[in-house]
C-alpha cells in the first residue's frame, strides 16, 4: 500500500501538473468570488467561509478527474489491478494520495484566502485547518471512488461534478459552519459537533469505498 | 411471460385507473376544506402520497442494488433502474405541488427547511444517477456503477438530512410549521387521504411493473441481436 501510495506521489512530484492546476483553480476560485462581493462590505467577511469551502471543493473535483485519466493512459489500471493486493487496498492508497495532493495545494490556498479576505490570523486557524482536514478526507474517500467510474464514462469531466456535488453536501454545509463559528471568534465546543458530523462521514465514506470500490474498476 | 404482461395490463392498470379517478372525486369533491388553510389545502393529499412513494421509490433502488452487487443478476439491476426512473418522476412531482401549497400558506415558493432541502438534493442525486445510466456503456459495467451510487446515495442521504436539519436550526428559523399542524381532524379527511394514498401506490407499482416490463424486453432483444451477430460472423 505504501509503494501505491509513493508511486502517486512520485508521479506528482515529478510533473507537479495536478498540484499546479489545482492550485491555479482555487487561487482563481477565490479571486472570482471576491469580486462577488463589495470589498468594503461587513458581507465579506460573512461570506468567507463559504469562498473558502468553494475553492477547495472546485479544486479538488479537478483533481480528483485527473487521478484516474493517469492510470487510464498506458492501460496503468490494469496493471495496478494486476497487483497482488486488495481492491480495498489500491482504493486507500488512491484516496489517501488524493487526500495529500488536496491538502497541499491548502498549504498555498489557505494563506491567499487570508489575504483577500483580509483575515485575521489567530489561534482560531487551529480550528479551520482540523475542519479542512476532516473535510477533505471525506471528499478524497468518496471523490476517488467515483473518480474511478467516471473516468470510464463518456462525458467523464462533466459526470463527476454531477455525481459528487449532491454527496458531499454535509462536508460542505460542515465546513462552513465550522470556518465561520472559527472566524467569527467563537470557542472550539460550538463548532464540535459538525466536526462529529465530519468524522462520522468519512468514516462511513472510507468504509464504504473500500468496500465497494472492487466493482467500480472492474472490467 | 404473456401472462404476466397481460395480468399487468388487464388487472391492475384498470383498477390503479379507477382507484385514481375516486381519488380524484374525493379530493375534489367530496372532502371539506381546511378551516385554516382554506382549498389550498386539497394538494396535501396528492403531495405526501407522491412524497412517500419517492422515498419507497429510492429504498427500492438501494436494496436492489446491493442485492445486484451481490448476486450479479439482471433482475435486481433492472429493477433498480426501472425504480429510480419512476422515483424521479415522483420526486419531481413532489417538488411542483410543494411550492404550489408554499406560496400561499408559508408566504413564499420555498424555504430552506431541512426536508425541502433534503428533497431537493435527493432529486439532484439521482438525476445523476439516470444520467449515469445514459453515459456509461450497456451491458454490466454500467450496472455495477449505478449499483455503486444507488448504495451510497441511500447512505448519504441521513446525514445529507441531519446537516441540514442543523444548518437552519442554528439559524433563525424562517418559517418551520409543517402539513401535521393542521392536522387531519376530520374523518371524510382521513378517508381521502387513505383512498389517494392507495390510489399512488398502485399507481408506482403499475409504472414500474410497466417499466420494468419494458427493461427485460429491451434485455432480451439485446441478447437476441447478439446472438444473430455471432451466428452471421461464424
Amino acid at each position: 500500500m505504501l509503494a501505491l501510495i509513493r508511486k502517486d506521489l512520485q508521479i506528482e512530484f515529478r510533473t507537479k501538473e495536478t498540484l499546479a492546476s489545482l492550485l491555479l483553480l482555487g487561487v482563481l476560485t477565490l479571486l472570482v468570488l471576491s469580486f462577488a462581493f463589495d470589498p468594503t462590505s461587513e458581507l465579506r467577511v460573512e461570506a468567507a467561509p463559504g469562498a473558502l469551502w468553494v475553492a477547495v471543493i472546485f479544486a479538488g473535483v479537478l483533481g480528483l478527474n485527473r487521478s484516474f485519466l493517469a492510470e487510464r493512459e498506458n492501460e496503468c489500471l490494469q496493471g495496478l489491478l494486476l497487483c497482488p493486493v486488495d481492491r480495498g487496498t489500491i482504493y486507500l492508497a488512491k484516496a489517501i494520495g488524493n487526500f495529500v495532493f488536496m491538502m497541499t495545494a491548502q498549504l498555498v490556498i489557505v494563506p491567499i484566502f487570508i489575504f483577500f479576505f483580509n483575515l485575521p490570523v489567530s489561534a482560531a486557524f487551529g480550528g479551520v485547518v482540523l475542519s479542512l482536514l476532516l473535510g477533505i478526507l471525506g471528499f478524497a474517500g468518496i471523490g476517488t471512488l467515483f473518480a474511478a467510474i467516471s473516468v470510464r464514462t463518456r462525458a467523464r469531466e462533466v459526470m463527476l461534478p454531477l455525481l459528487l456535488l449532491p454527496l458531499v453536501v454535509p462536508i460542505f454545509i460542515a465546513g462552513v459552519k465550522v470556518t465561520g463559528l472559527m472566524l467569527a471568534g467563537k470557542p472550539f465546543s460550538a463548532a464540535a459537533p459538525w466536526l462529529n458530523l465530519m468524522v462520522g462521514f468519512d468514516v462511513i465514506f472510507l468504509v464504504v469505498g473500500w468496500l465497494v470500490f472492487e466493482y467500480a474498476v472492474e472490467e | 411471460m404473456s401472462t404476466r404482461r397481460q395480468s399487468i395490463d388487464l388487472v391492475l392498470g384498470p383498477l390503479t385507473g379507477l382507484v385514481m379517478l375516486l381519488a380524484i372525486f374525493m379530493v375534489f369533491v367530496y372532502v371539506p376544506s381546511d378551516r385554516v388553510q382554506g382549498i389550498i389545502q386539497r394538494i396535501f393529499y396528492f403531495h405526501v402520497p407522491l412524497a412517500l412513494m419517492t422515498f419507497a421509490a429510492f429504498g427500492l433502488v438501494a436494496v436492489a442494488s446491493a442485492l445486484f452487487l451481490w448476486r450479479g443478476s439482471r433482475t435486481w439491476d433492472r429493477l433498480a433502474h426501472s425504480s429510480a426512473e419512476v422515483g424521479m418522476l415522483f420526486c419531481t412531482l413532489v417538488l411542483v405541488t410543494g411550492p404550489i401549497w408554499a406560496r400561499p400558506v408559508w408566504g413564499t415558493w420555498w424555504t430552506w427547511d431541512a426536508r425541502l432541502t433534503t428533497t431537493l438534493i435527493l432529486w439532484l442525486i439521482y438525476a445523476a444517477y439516470l444520467m449515469m445510466r445514459s453515459v456509461s456503456g450497456p451491458g454490466d459495467q454500467g450496472a455495477r456503477y449505478a449499483a455503486v451510487l444507488g448504495i451510497v446515495g441511500a447512505v448519504d442521504i441521513p446525514i445529507i438530512n441531519r446537516s441540514v436539519y442543523w444548518w437552519r436550526t442554528i439559524h433563525p428559523a424562517v418559517l418551520i410549521t409543517r402539513e401535521g399542524g393542521s392536522g387531519l381532524s376530520d374523518p371524510r379527511m382521513q378517508a381521502t387521504f387513505g383512498v389517494c394514498f392507495l390510489a399512488f401506490l398502485l399507481v408506482f407499482l403499475w409504472l414500474l411493473l410497466v417499466r420494468n416490463d419494458s427493461a427485460r424486453l429491451r434485455d432480451a432483444v439485446e441478447e437476441l441481436r447478439q446472438q444473430a451477430l455471432m451466428q452471421a460472423s461464424s
